[in-house]
């Protein structure tokens, strides 16, 4: 059997979903929640590259790249974030995080 | 034959070690499952022809981010058993809305049927992937580069000025007063008379 577009796009949409499933299942802990965050840029990305491959096309290729940089950038931030919550308030639980609430 | 085979294994080993990585107690676990879910992903990757995407997966995810996480969890002392109350609880709704999502997008991708070309790569089989991507990269998408740079900058500034804790021990050199200080500020000739000491 020939592997074709149809076969990326499907694992593609399964990471995706677990992206998805892991951010509701694990809605305690930001780590986790952050890392379901990576799983579905990842999915985004094979879904682009597999386009930019069957189509003859770069530009997907480019597209992924400017994903992982800013992937890159909103892990930095979120874990500088985390990292700053956890020594100030000594827990990294999400119904602990509600100062902002008012 | 052999191609069908390594994407399956790569296909397998990727959602296993995501699923994985959304359901393990320890999130150490969890980061070393995310470690092996962008190995896997960047042979998809080299499948697919991107070989410039896929050393970039290994050595930014890999090299970078995971090991970010994997110093964080690591640090922040977090205990194990406090998560995971609420995994039964939400259990039934997101099972719900995954299979939703899935059925919805494979029968999207199995409708359509006449996007099953071949991978045009004999367009330019003299050039390498990266050196392709260069040249366009470097030329059309130069602007867009530079804005990439530009985010990977604030994102490191920001990340130092978050985590950044100014040390108040630490002993600074105060030039001014060293200059403004005199002799007669604090040298003091005492007469000791024999016998009595300076008390």
């Amino acid at each position: 059997m020939e592997i074709g577009l149809n076969h990326y796009l499907t694992l593609a949409a399964i990471i995706f979903i677990i992206g998805v499933v892991g951010l509701f299942i694990n809605r305690k802990s930001i780590i986790t929640i952050l890392m379901s965050v990576e799983l579905m840029l990842l999915a985004v990305n094979i879904n682009f590259v597999a386009f930019s491959s069957f189509l003859g096309d770069l530009t997907g290729q480019v597209f992924t790249m400017f994903i992982l940089t800013v992937a890159a950038a909103e892990a930095a931030i979120g874990l500088a974030i985390l990292v700053v919550f956890y020594r100030n308030r000594g827990t990294i639980h999400v119904e602990d995080i509600s100062e902002l609430k008012g | 034959m052999i191609e069908t085979l390594i994407f399956y294994l790569f296909a397998t080993i990727l959602t296993g070690s995501s699923l994985a990585v959304i359901s393990l107690r320890n999130p150490v676990h969890s980061v070393l499952f995310l470690i092996l879910a962008f190995f896997n992903a960047a042979g998809i990757f080299v499948m697919l022809g991107a070989e410039f995407l896929a050393a970039l997966l290994v050595i930014v995810y890999v090299g970078a981010v995971a090991v970010l996480f994997l110093f964080v969890v690591m640090m922040l002392n977090v205990t194990v058993e406090s998560f995971r109350k609420g995994l039964t609880r939400y259990f039934p709704a997101s099972f719900l809305v995954a299979v939703i999502m899935l059925v919805q997008l494979i029968s999207l991708f199995g409708s359509k049927t006449d996007i099953l070309v071949k991978p045009a790569k004999a367009s330019a089989s003299d050039i390498t992937n990266t050196e392709a991507l260069g040249q366009i990269l470097y030329t059309d998408y130069v602007y867009l580069f530079q804005a990439a740079g530009l985010i990977l900058l604030v994102a490191m500034i920001g990340a130092i000025v978050l985590t950044f804790t100014p040390r108040n021990r630490m002993r600074k050199q105060i030039i001014n007063n060293q200059v403004a200080r005199k002799p007669s500020d604090t040298l003091k000739v005492v007469k000791v008379e024999t016998g009595k000491g300076v008390g």
